[in-house]
């Protein structure tokens, strides 16, 4: 019962491996114990399945995709599809003559991450002295004739940073600037104490990231991520479930969002054994969040249903214990009440230090 | 600011691709798409840098048999929309 619903957006998490440690990696925790990654004849199958079903945006991320050898032959294989190929990464690590490769290969757009404004402090949030490099590779980028769009999570250590940041975008001439605070799952929920912001701090960020979109009108687009627990409404995660995005992990598990596969009690089928269109079409995960049969109260009656699809499933689950519930970010929400506890947690004394993303935490849960 | 004398060009960025599910174009960008109608397909075809926005009206004017000026609004309301979203850039 796809109900016609089509995937506009392929995400190809090519692996989970990833030179950087960033504590707020929306890898999942055990991504250790998925090693098992496609190899290249699948995942270019896997692309034209995608494009068959109707997906024209390809996201090639990970863990850090430049990790993966053949990756100059899956932007050709996606070129050759005429998929829009958007290629998401930290930069590292990355020789000029390789991304001389991936543009001749027909590369669409390149999108770099920074963890801050300084080498200090980014480095700090990644685990590995990596900012310097990450700008080089930017100006690459653009000597190539390439578009960029420079990407920066946002929480407590950095949203002061926000005009900076956009100097710096202006500096590296970035097409797109993503000003994208963090998400809290996955490795960011296990260090939301240290991350999660103050309310005053966003205000201040979101004006900058305003003003910065009145002023560079035409010349950079400048996106602000708003974080859900200072939200009165629920994301629209993923535009709802199962509705425009799929997205394939490392290991070949089509789910309707990156971390899909955490929730308990929910078949995901494998790319290697099923195609991706019956997959998408017929199986039980997919169709475990379409429509609006499994919505609870205050879901099920609400006149923005249709907007928020009930928020991220994930974050239900992490927060509360049931998928299926309300997301706790929404101001309705029987639940809202854990949003409000963690945020005066969060604020309240001195931040933990941070718990990297690495093998043995993920192996030990 | 386009007028009528600049040559206006699909933004390195953007990428116009055929939609065959939905027999329609889509002007695709990172993270984002635009679906066209016909005479925006049009308009955006011929924004190649070669052709002067008063060309790419007469042109379009004599596609459709209707008046230049009833072309040249939406041509040039399509234009602004892509430039303010950062789609387009004038040859050089």
């Amino acid at each position: 019962m796809s109900g016609g619903y089509r995937p506009y957006t392929l995400v190809a998490e090519l692996t989970y491996r990833c030179p950087l440690r960033c504590p707020y990696c929306s890898n999942p925790i055990d991504w250790a114990k998925r090693r098992n990654e496609l190899d290249t004849e699948t995942w270019l199958r896997v692309f034209r399945e995608a494009e068959d079903l109707g997906v024209v945006q390809l996201n090639l991320t990970g863990g850090e995709p430049l990790l993966r050898r053949d990756l100059e032959a899956l932007i050709a294989g996606a070129r050759e599809l005429d998929l829009y190929t958007n290629l998401i990464t930290s930069g590292i690590p990355l020789s000029r003559e390789r991304l001389g490769r991936f543009r001749a290969a027909g590369l669409d757009n390149v999108q770099i991450s920074v963890q801050d404004v300084t080498a200090e402090a980014s480095d700090r949030i990644a685990g590995l002295r990596s900012f310097e490099k990450k700008l080089e590779v930017g100006k690459w980028v653009k000597e190539l004739g390439m578009p960029l769009t420079l990407n920066v999570v946002l929480h407590r250590g950095n949203l002061d940073h926000v005009a900076e940041v956009v100097a710096l975008a202006e500096r590296m001439r970035a097409d797109r600037l993503e000003l994208a605070n963090t998400q809290y799952l996955g490795w960011a929920l296990v260090n939301r104490r240290a991350l999660l912001p103050t309310r005053e701090q966003l205000g201040r960020a979101r004006a900058v990231a305003a003003e910065t979109r009145k002023r560079l009108r035409g010349r950079m687009e400048i996106v602000f991520v708003m974080p859900d627990y200072y939200s009165e409404y629920p994301k629209s995660c993923m535009d709802g479930w199962g509705q425009r995005f799929v997205v394939v992990s490392p290991d070949g598990l089509a789910l309707p969002c990156h971390a899909a596969h955490t929730l308990p009690g929910l078949t995901f089928e494998n790319v290697r054994e099923r195609d991706l269109a019956a997959i998408w079409s017929d199986s039980p995960g997919f169709n475990a969040f379409r429509g609006e049969a499994w919505m609870p109260e205050p879901c099920r009656s609400c006149d923005k249903r249709a907007i928020d699809f009930g928020g991220c499933r994930c974050q239900a689950y992490h927060l509360t214990g049931d998928a299926a519930a309300t997301d706790p970010a929404c101001m309705l929400a029987p639940t809202h009440g854990l949003i409000d506890t963690a945020r005066s947690e969060a604020l309240d004394g001195d931040a933990p230090p941070f718990r990297y993303r690495s093998v043995k935490i993920a192996a030990a849960r | 600011m386009i007028s009528r004398d600049s040559c206006p060009r699909i933004a390195a960025k953007a990428r116009l691709r055929y939609d065959r599910k939905a027999e329609r174009y889509m002007l695709l960008y990172p993270e984002k798409g635009l679906v066209l109608n016909p005479t925006a397909a049009d308009i955006a075809q011929l924004c190649t840098g070669e052709h002067s926005v008063g060309a790419i009206v007469e042109q379009l004017a004599a596609k459709y048999g209707k008046e230049a000026p009833v072309i040249e609004r939406e041509v040039m309301g399509f234009l602004s929309a892509l430039s303010e979203r950062g789609l387009l850039q004038e040859a050089p």
